[in-house]
């Protein structure tokens, strides 16, 4: 579904992506996990076409379709989502108002119907009863004035309603108590299905005991140094990010 | 942009959808302007003699003043005897059966249907074509609880008293310069009088059409509210694409007595000339209000997004203790776009309060400027102001500008001012556009959440509108 090869991005003259190569199946959920500065969000902005990023070498496919030609709109539109790790407020722009404008633009080029306000607020309620939210949110302007956890879970409910073929989860763990991480875990793992995959951007293990991996992947300097599976992020909790340069250096000089 | 030309050129004559001219016949007077002119005119519209005399002496007070410049606009001169000041359809309609189908038809496209509006929105319409005041419906109802709403020449004809009473009393003919030109030449316009205790039942609305070439609009419009009374009235405009730069002057007078309480809401959609800076309307216009009751509230909403060049104040003088004087505005300008507009709250009365919204939006290479006075005079104990202006830049090359003037006479006011510019910023255009939405509606999205406070203020369905408009008025500032 989604295959990256030998990708090399920058920001203006700063390499940041330096040939990674991932491939990735439906219904599978990957865990990028990696240091700081490793190129983690770069992978998820690039992936999702914010402006200001440059790939100079590799490609991107998904669905055998060159994703890096595409305007973001259009990715968002051919299923695939970035949950942001600082989501942007809005202010003035009443949620409900935009989540519909988000589904319908992307129905509307799928050749699908678009909901009218009715029908959309029967589903967008069913949503949110169902992520544990408080109606309440609906009601406020996008992500204006919201708390951490609001705005991480707002993130998982606009990801519930667009139902995304691939989710990219930027580090919704960042800044959320225990219980707002159990939630926002849940509402994930609710949405794992054989049609759908994840890419779940982390820093930390804790977020992979709630959502487990299919695989694992630690991202260094650009590329991706080490995979495995779920076991690989026990290790690296109980060993630290130094641990694998260790091995990967060992195995360079063996 | 893979657009063909075809397309390009269809989504170039959309973006204004009210600029076409009606065929119809029209008897006007030749351009130019002296006494005979003044003459003519009256006596076209059959005015009392006062009426006439006032007239003149305006136009007499016109010919010693000059055009002033300080406003923050470029301006080509202005050639006042080039300009014709009367231009009428014939056929003059006794009642809305005999109104030209043509006419009915313009109304139609512009979404005014005169016959639908008065029927099932409540609302009931006066439509000013060229110069004249063509239909106004509801009027029957309105009569019954004692409201008039009628064109200014049928007012000056028919309640003359009233008008005498109140013309001129809140804008002398002498106040400035295009307020002294229309006091002399004013063709046309709305009249609104609600009697002492009446609440009006319906929205009260305006719509103004420049149609004919080469001809300038000078409407005329006063309302009153007697004690206790309740109005809320709303104007909109249009005018054919034309190549030639249109004047209109304008003169609002509101008249509020003891608790009463007017709301005037302006959709302002002017031809804005093309993306070039050509043609367009010159919109000068005089707004101004007095609370002259105790007690008394006047609220300016204004959605401005047409014209050439834009360059008006809507004000409220509050002379009545505890009175209320609020202004909202959005103003967008686009392309070669100029507008140099706010208000003027001037506190007389005790514990008066105001209250200024102003949201500017600029794109293409447009300049737009807020510029506001709040004056509080020496016995207006305990007044208060909040002032907040907003701007938010689309592109690199317009303007914005803020220019507000304080004049604090009095110890006890508290005056407060906020403002703010922006820019769209990518963080939030990357963010529309990742959930799937496209940059032009990411930018309508994200312009109309910053004039929400303004919207609000709206007629439910003039606040649609309203939005519409601002979305075409966007199309094409990105990219």
């Amino acid at each position: 579904m989604l295959k990256i090869e030998n990708l090399h991005a920058r920001i203006g003259a700063k390499e940041i992506l330096k040939g990674l190569s991932l491939e990735v199946k439906p219904g599978e959920v990957h865990a990028i996990m990696g240091p700081n500065g490793a190129g983690k969000s770069t992978l998820g902005n690039v992936l999702a076409g914010r402006p200001g990023y440059e790939v100079t070498q590799g490609s991107v496919t998904f669905d055998g379709k060159n994703l890096l030609e595409l305007e973001p709109e259009a990715r968002a539109a051919a299923g695939v989502f970035l949950a942001f790790q600082y989501p942007v407020e809005i202010p003035g722009v009443n949620n409900t108002y935009f989540l519909r404008a988000a589904l319908n633009a992307q129905h509307k080029v799928r050749g699908e119907q678009e909901l009218d306000s009715m029908q959309f607020l029967k589903l967008v309620r069913e949503k949110v009863k169902a992520m544990g939210m408080t109606p309440e949110l609906l009601n406020r302007a996008v992500n204006e004035g919201f708390s951490g956890g609001e705005k991480k879970r707002n993130e998982v409910l606009q990801m519930a309603l667009l139902e995304p073929r691939l989710a990219i989860l930027d580090e919704t763990d960042s800044g959320l108590d225990i219980d707002a991480l159990k939630q926002v875990a849940a509402g994930v793992n609710a949405l794992r299905a054989p049609q759908r995959a994840f890419l779940v951007i982390t820093h930390y293990q804790r977020l992979l005991d709630y959502i487990v991996p299919d695989f694992v992947h630690v991202l260094a300097d650009g590329r991706i140094v080490e995979s495995g599976d779920a076991q690989l992020a026990r290790e690296l909790e109980a060993h630290g990010y130094a641990w694998v340069r260790e091995r990967e250096s060992a195995e360079a000089s063996a | 942009m893979s657009s063909q030309p075809e397309e390009l050129q269809a989504a170039l004559s959309r973006r204004y959808g009210a600029g076409f001219v009606t065929d119809i016949e029209t008897d006007s007077l030749p351009p130019g302007l002296n006494e005979d002119t003044i003459h003519a005119l009256s006596a076209r519209k059959e005015e009392p003699e006062w009426m006439t005399e006032w007239r003149l002496a305006a136009y007499r007070h016109w010919l010693t003043m000059r055009q002033p410049n300080w406003a923050h606009i470029k301006l080509r001169p202005i050639d006042f005897q080039a300009i014709s000041y009367y231009a009428a359809p014939k056929n003059k309609p006794k009642s809305l059966d005999e109104v030209d189908p043509k006419l009915l038809e313009t109304y139609d496209k512009l979404g005014v249907p005169l016959h639908e509006r008065a029927k099932l929105a409540g609302v009931a319409v006066d439509a000013v074509f060229d110069s004249v005041s063509v239909a106004t419906t509801a009027r029957e109802q309105l009569a019954k609880v004692g409201v008039i709403f009628c064109s200014m020449s049928e007012a000056v004809r028919e309640h003359g008293e009233l008008v005498r009473k109140y013309l001129g009393s809140v804008v002398p003919q002498g106040d400035n310069f295009f307020a002294a030109l229309n006091s002399a030449v004013f063709s046309d316009g709305s009249f609104v009088f609600i009697p002492k205790g009446v609440r009006c039942p319906m929205e009260l609305s305006t719509y103004f059409r420049i149609n004919a070439g080469h001809t300038g609009q000078f409407e005329r419009t006063l309302i009153i509210a007697e004690e206790d009374a309740v109005v809320s009235y709303l104007e909109g405009c249009t005018a054919p694409m034309r190549d030639d730069n249109q004047l209109h002057a304008a003169v609002v007078e509101l008249v509020a007595l003891e608790r009463a309480s007017i709301k005037y809401s302006t959709v302002q959609n002017w031809y804005p000339g093309d993306e070039n800076g050509k043609g367009g309307i010159y919109n000068f216009v005089t707004k101004r209000g007095e609370c002259r009751g105790d007690d008394s509230r006047i609220t300016w909403t204004q959605v401005e997004t047409g014209s050439a060049i834009t360059w008006k104040y809507p004000s409220c003088v509050l002379r009545g203790d505890r009175s209320v004087g609020e202004f909202h505005s959005v103003a967008l300008t686009h392309h070669y776009q100029q507008a140099d507009t706010g208000t003027k709250m001037v506190h007389i009365g005790r514990d008066t309060k105001s209250k200024i919204v102003s949201k500017g939006i600029s794109a293409g290479k447009s300049q737009n400027s807020y510029r506001g006075l709040v004056k509080v005079e020496k016995g207006a104990e305990g007044a208060r102001n909040h002032t907040r202006c907003d701007s938010i830049l689309i592109g690199k090359q317009c303007g914005s500008h803020t220019f507000p003037y304080m004049e604090i006479k009095n110890p006890t006011a508290i005056v407060e001012h906020e403002a703010t510019t922006s820019k769209i910023s990518d963080d939030q255009m990357f963010y529309c556009r990742s959930r799937g939405i496209s940059e032009e509606d990411a930018v309508s999205l994200i312009v109309d959440g910053f004039c929400k406070q303004v919207f609000r203020e709206l007629p439910m369905e003039f606040a649609v509108e309203a939005k519409k408009l601002l979305e075409v008025s966007l199309e094409g500032a990105i990219g």
